[in-house]
């Protein structure tokens, strides 16, 4: 019997699964995909906000400023792409600065440090891109950009590290109660455990229904994006946002932590898989981010995609004890990520509260270091291809990964085994020809150290392969 | 300290790097990325290239073997499996590759010739899911030549671009359905001749100003949705036909790759998305040339080649003979150019004549290509048929260009 199971891999899943690592107890996370990180942590605007959206005394309020101070730490320790670059959001009338006022009174309630209302010209001044219709703009130093799936592989990688397994492939099917515990059903076979830990994002409603009487429905909300090349990537160096209304945070224009720009989101209420991009949809998010900075180049486009999250319609996370030993990671809409280490702590809490022993491991392992051939020095560049000649072959000509980086990432606690994969672990494919080149060369790494045919190479999920089969002259033996 | 380094060992950079030796350099090196020389002429299996060049009809990697044949007559030093990381103003080349490791070499002069890649689905922002098996053209054709896959079974085609059309062919060669070949232009952006051989020979279905407007399917691709668009390209709503499909393969244009370009200081012209540059295809950075794809789109590999081989005698006349001389002239596009190249010339520069390469922007039928300086026409050229999808080419006197300063026009004259 295992003290812990978690249900979900996405950066919620993975913060709970590091923290209780930290504990000497014997974990388990179960993720239904192939990889970690699939689910919303994948898709959304990448930002880790300040802490003045969510109402003070609310659960969300907490944790949104713990987390925001948590991940900056976090990053530093496991080497996440996290720059602290500040927000605006930004006044277009009257009635939107009495909006800005009301931000400022909230955070400095929920412990936001440093916000101050500029006017536009002073908004202006630090981001010269803005409309000249800005009037006024909330400016929040702490909020951050960060890579969500690197956040959220390396907490995963972090708690594997200190022992807790991770199931890949793996859907719950049912939870029955037991005496002292749960009999977890997956597709893979059932497990007993002391405790529950249900962190299955847009699922988490179904999840619940499975161990408690259904208290909640999630209520899905789809948001789409342009993220545009590296050219367009310094037209705002904040995260500048429109005024919040009660369909969320607004289209936002901001850096990203690998150089480009990312536009969106609308919100539209969708089916819980429903990642599909809508000519409408797309439209609105260029037309709604021009009023913020008029000058973004949409012929810049390298890629549009669209998140799901997993809004309850409530003003606040849905987290707590279910049932006895069963705790919810519920209704984790923004600032979801940023919240995230905050939550992974609060998990634990909860446990310990339902009678989980915490003694915490002599040796907690809190470290990660991973290759990045194109940050590197010359001097360092040269001294690690002699090292390893791998460093040498460029393979992602547009990020300039190198192939020794794909085959450290395949040696790393949670190997991938996709394209996509690949990509989100080393860039290979983000750049501006999306893979056209290095789609190729990845599929035949993969294939070759995975020791499959490149027929069975996925570009993300199970079932999406590539290739189908081969030509009539068979496939080349390189 | 090398004469000459080349960028890039695809049809450009062989000619390029061969006529430099024969125009008397000695010391010249090719750096490449890939694991041979050629290209993505050694994915381009079918016939058709050459017919100018060597007046007789070759393969992709039958024409690269020609010049790479050539090459290993001369001593020009080639490093495959290496990635040019940087070129500085100042002629320094960064590169790194797992034999050499990561070294910085210096050049009196250097030919960029990296080529081109392919838009993609990002670029021109198709709505809906984003499964598995949407495929750039070139992707699909490298899966299908040098790997040995079929990267689907039932293919929609977007965009008509000469890579699109010869692997509408190529597919169905290999047993796939191919559904049609949807554009959103009212012409074809490729060739007439593959029009006809890769499409009306097997019966494909071409649709002019159609473009595909949904992408459908959870993991794989299980439909597109193509609409038939108005004059501004926009789809008209109630036009919708959808095809039952598992890939869609992508021929939308072609984006030169000039990033080095860019870090070396190179100034570069927004119409060919390449480096602007003289006669000689020198750049604006002195002994910085470039030719081929990084250029502007060619049509056809011949006129790369003799592009290049223009490109390497001039690099080798700059390191042996200095800079060249000579007040320049800017060539300007007249009613119906969408670029020329090259940019400027400077005729003291030049021998006999100028060869002005262009394309249109709409297809004409007969008509006249006219020179003109301010309203003075220098000379004409008459033509049956223009169309975008094929690169022109004409040969000015520079005899003609004695009394000209500032700028001449090139235009087209329907007749």
């Amino acid at each position: 019997m295992t003290d812990v199971v978690i249900i979900g891999c996405g950066v919620i899943g993975a913060a709970a699964a590091m923290e209780l690592s930290r504990y000497d107890l014997d974990i388990t996370v179960l993720e239904r995909e192939n990889d970690v990180a699939v689910g919303t942590t994948k898709a959304n605007s990448a930002i880790l906000h300040a802490g003045y959206d969510p109402k003070p005394g609310t659960l969300m309020a907490r944790l949104n400023v713990r987390g925001s101070a948590l991940a900056k730490e976090y990053c530093a320790a496991l080497d996440v792409p996290y720059r602290q670059c500040g927000s605006m959001v930004l006044a277009f009338s009257e009635r939107e600065i009495d909006t800005l006022r009301e931000l400022l009174e909230r955070g400095v309630k929920n412990g936001v440090p440093g916000l101050q209302i500029l006017s536009g010209d002073e908004a202006r001044a630090r981001e010269p891109a803005l409309a000249k219709t800005v009037l006024a703009a909330l400016w929040a130093p702490t909020a951050a950009i960060v890579s969500p799936w690197e956040l959220c592989l390396a907490f995963a990688e972090t708690a594997v590290k200190n022992g807790a397994s991770l199931r890949l492939n793996t859907a719950v099917t049912g939870l029955e109660r037991r005496e002292n515990g749960w009999l977890v059903h997956t597709n893979a076979g059932d497990m007993e455990t002391r405790f529950v830990v249900n962190a299955a994002g847009v699922d988490s409603d179904t999840v619940h229904d499975m161990a408690a009487p259904h208290s909640f429905d999630i209520k899905p909300s789809r948001g789409e994006y342009y993220l545009l090349d590296k050219a367009e990537g310094t037209r705002v160096n904040t995260v500048v946002f429109q005024c919040p209304s009660e369909r969320g945070k607004g289209v936002l224009v901001s850096p990203t932590v690998h150089g480009n720009l990312i536009v969106g989101p609308n919100a539209e209420g969708s089916d819980k898989h429903d990642l599909a991009t809508t000519a409408q949809g797309l439209d609105f998010v260029r037309e709604t981010a021009k009023l913020s900075v008029p000058s973004v180049d949409f012929s810049k486009s390298i890629r549009n995609f669209a998140g799901v999250r997993a809004n309850t319609g409530r003003d606040d996370f849905l987290i707590g004890v279910a049932a006895p030993g069963f705790v919810d990671l519920a209704g984790i809409c923004s600032p979801g990520l940023t919240s995230a280490p905050a939550i992974g702590e609060y998990a634990v809490e909860l446990l310990a509260g339902e009678g989980l022993a915490l003694r915490k491991k002599e040796k907690f392992i809190f470290e990660r270091r991973r290759v990045r051939f194109k940050e590197l020095s010359e001097a360092e560049r040269q001294a690690l291809v002699a090292r390893d000649p791998a460093y040498g072959w460029v393979i992602c000509r547009c990020e300039t990964v190198t192939e020794g980086e794909i085959l450290a990432c395949l040696r790393a606690p949670i190997p991938p085994v996709s394209v996509d994969g690949v990509k989100r672990r080393v860039n290979a494919g983000m750049g501006r020809c999306q893979g056209g080149f290095c789609a190729p060369r990845v599929v035949e790494i993969l294939s070759r150290e995975l020791k499959v045919s490149p027929g069975e190479i996925v570009k993300d999920r199970a079932g999406m392969n590539i290739l189908t089969e081969e030509t009539k002259g068979g496939a080349a033996h390189v | 300290m090398y004469e000459l380094i080349v960028v890039g060992g695809g049809p450009a950079g062989l000619a390029a790097a061969c006529a430099a030796w024969e125009n008397g350099l000695r010391s010249i090196l090719i750096v490449e990325r890939d694991r041979d020389l050629g290209g993505i002429l050694n994915q381009c299996i079918h016939n058709g290239f050459g017919l100018t060049w060597f007046k007789e009809e070759l393969t992709g990697p039958e024409y690269a073997h020609r010049f790479i044949e050539m090459l290993s007559q001369t001593g020009v030093e080639v490093r495959t499996d290496t990635m040019v990381l940087d070129v500085t103003p100042d002629l320094q080349v960064h590169m790194t590759g797992p034999a050499t490791g990561y070294r910085i070499e210096r050049a009196k002069s250097v030919i960029l010739a990296m080529g081109c890649r392919e838009r993609t689905r990002g670029a021109i922002g198709i709505p809906g899911t984003r499964p598995a098996g949407v495929y750039t053209a070139g992707a699909a054709q490298r899966y299908v030549n040098v790997e040995g896959w079929l990267p689907g079974k039932r293919v929609v085609i977007l965009g008509s671009g000469d890579i699109g059309l010869i692997m509408a062919r190529r597919m169905t060669l290999e047993g796939a359905k191919v559904l049609a070949c949807v554009e959103v232009m009212p012409y074809s952006g490729g060739l007439t001749r593959n029009i006809v051989q890769c499409l009306q020979d097997f019966d494909i279905p071409l649709y002019l100003s159609h473009t595909v407007t949904q992408i459908r399917g959870r993991d794989r691709v299980e439909q597109v949705v193509v609409s038939q668009v108005d004059e501004s390209r926009r789809p008209i709503p109630g036009t919708e036909m959808v095809f039952d499909c598992d890939t869609l393969l992508l021929s939308v244009g072609l984006i030169p790759e000039n990033e080095l370009t860019e870090r070396a200081g190179v100034a570069l012209d927004p119409r060919t998305k390449g480096a602007l540059v003289y006669e000689n295809m020198e750049t604006s950075v002195p002994g910085i040339f470039t030719c081929g794809n990084v250029t502007h789109v060619h049509d056809l590999v011949d006129f790369v080649s003799a592009e290049s081989q223009r490109a390497g005698a001039a690099a080798a006349k700059f390191v042996l003979q200095g800079p060249a001389a000579g007040e320049s002239i800017a060539l300007k596009n007249g009613f119906g150019v969408s670029y020329t190249v090259p940019q400027r010339v400077r005729p003291q520069n030049v021998e006999k004549a100028v060869n002005v390469f262009f394309r249109v922007n709409r297809i004409f039928g007969k008509n006249e290509i006219a020179v003109r300086a301010g309203e003075r026409e220098l000379c004409h050229f008459k033509r049956d048929r223009l169309a975008p999808g094929e690169m022109e080419n004409i040969t000015v006197p520079v005899k003609l260009l004695e009394d000209v300063t500032g700028e001449i026009t090139v235009e087209i004259r329907e007749v």
